[in-house]
């Protein structure tokens, strides 16, 4: 295991040497801003010190913004042939699959500790919950290491940036839309609600909700954590078939 | 030190490899050649553990590739073909990072094996430079520094000297034989006049076969007066 910390500083500076780094993070953070201050998101009306309208949109952020960085995890080096190098290296396809994912999983958490400002904003500007914050930001974490674990999956399965992309997109948006009230609804219609119960809670809005509300329920954790461990599961498969 | 023995690999319905056996001893460099798709680059690939074969063993230093991986790469030194690397490094910190995955980790004895590898290969000028912007004759050259890093016991290279000019050829050639006293080297190629140059012992492959295994000499002796390339063809056509 003592191979996964090279592999995660190369990984970890990857991100740092071309430019995808900062058109990542200062698009992450501009839109993700925007979107609290615009019409939706009500910043200023809601009327409380809180980053409610903040974390709102990160599920859907997500959505868009993983797949972004998880798609070249496996792809890229499928592609340039660097992955033959990888694999003939003294390391197990398990140490390299770990050391991409918590490389990954670090710059997201870079991306998301780097909206910080906007709870010293709240801070500036009332009394916030600082105990609900530190939930919220550990959820998002969470939530973004879920969606970085699939998408290291989809680009595990090609070579091809773009269908890593797209399909990382239709998992991701899968994983959010399973929770929407709307959704449910529908699938009550048809299914037992206990069946509906099951299918939504695979959603990551329903588990991200909690935190956002300050509540760290082990169950949230657990569900985030899993998910994590079962997509690296199937990252390694994909790799040594 | 590499035992290969009855190794195959069937892509879809197309034998890449067929039954392919032969030992490589320390001190001994073997020339690999055949047309392109006979099956050389497959059989690298599976001594060196990145694809596994569909039957047959790989050995390297008495440990089985199948059995443990891991074991047999960290004896290895591979030039994969076209001498994959990561683009966006410089070379002295892919270098580095191979170095600390190779297990060296205190930085004078990383520092140490990188500034090694980097005046063998004749690299020092352009370290500082990202490997995209190399010309392949450097591109090639990163990569045999990769593979002599940890100065292995056993080298695998395919396609060595690819993409270099007459001058850079002939230094690798050099570097090869200057190295091969306490190494087993297996090299791939097409150039026929360089498995006479260094090689000492050649192994030609067609469709997935062994078709000749012996000393360059004795290939020469197969036809008396005539050229190596209508000897290569006679056996491969």
């Amino acid at each position: 295991m003592s191979q996964i910390r090279p592999l995660f500083k190369r990984e970890f500076l990857g991100y740092f040497r071309s430019p995808v780094a900062y058109v990542f993070l200062i698009a992450f953070l501009l839109i993700s801003v925007s979107l609290a201050f615009s019409r939706y998101g009500n910043f200023f009306k809601a009327g409380t010190a809180s980053l409610e309208t903040y974390f709102l949109f990160f599920p859907w952020l997500f959505m868009f913004i993983v797949p972004a960085v998880g798609m070249r995890l496996w792809s890229e080096e499928k592609r340039s042939g660097t992955v033959e190098l990888l694999f003939t290296l003294p390391v197990t396809t398990l140490e390299a699959v770990l050391g991409k994912f918590l490389a990954g999983w670090a710059f997201l958490t870079l991306a998301v500790l780097l909206s910080f400002p906007m709870a010293l904003t709240v801070a500036f500007l009332g009394d916030p919950d600082w105990g609900i914050i530190a939930s919220t930001y550990l959820g998002a974490i969470l939530m973004a290491g879920a969606y970085l674990g699939v998408c290291a999956l989809t680009s595990a399965l090609t070579k091809n940036q773009v269908i890593s992309f797209v399909l990382s997109l239709a998992a991701c948006a899968m994983l959010v839309f399973l929770g929407l009230s709307s959704f449910t609804t529908t699938l009550e219609s048809f299914l037992p609600v206990g069946i509906a119960d099951v299918v939504s809670n695979f959603s990551f809005v329903t588990h991200f909700d909690a935190f956002t509300k300050g509540i760290v329920d082990p169950k949230d954790v657990a569900f985030f954590l899993s998910l994590i461990g079962f997509t690296l599961f199937l990252n390694v498969v994909a790799l040594e078939r | 030190m590499i035992e290969v023995k009855g190794l195959v690999k069937t892509y879809g319905n197309k034998r890449a490899v067929d039954g392919i056996t032969f030992t490589v001893k320390r001190g001994e460099i073997l020339g690999f050649l055949g047309p392109n798709g006979a099956g050389k680059s497959t059989t690298m690939k599976m001594i060196t553990g990145f694809i596994r074969p569909d039957a047959g063993t790989a050995t390297v230093g008495g440990i089985d590739v199948a059995v443990d991986p891991v074991g047999v790469k960290r004896q290895l030194g591979y030039l994969p073909e076209s001498a994959p690397a990561y683009p966006e490094m410089t070379v002295e910190e892919f270098l580095r990072f191979i170095a600390e995955i190779r297990g060296f980790r205190a930085t004078s004895e990383k520092h140490a094996r990188v500034e090694h590898v980097l005046g063998l290969t004749h690299l020092a000028s352009v370290r500082a430079q990202t490997i995209e912007t190399l010309s392949k004759g450097y591109k090639q050259r990163v990569g045999f520094a990769q593979a002599l890093i940890h100065n292995p016991p056993a080298l695998v290279l395919d396609e060595p000297t690819d993409g270099l000019d007459p001058n850079q050829k002939n230094e690798v050639r050099t570097l090869i034989r200057s190295m091969a006293a306490e190494k087993a080297v297996i090299l791939s190629t097409h150039i026929l006049e360089e498995v006479e140059a260094i090689c000492t012992r050649v192994i030609i492959i067609a469709s997935g076969r062994i078709v000749a295994d012996e000393t360059p000499s004795a290939l020469r002796a197969r036809q008396p007066g005539a050229r190596l390339d209508e000897i290569f063809r006679a056996l491969t056509t």
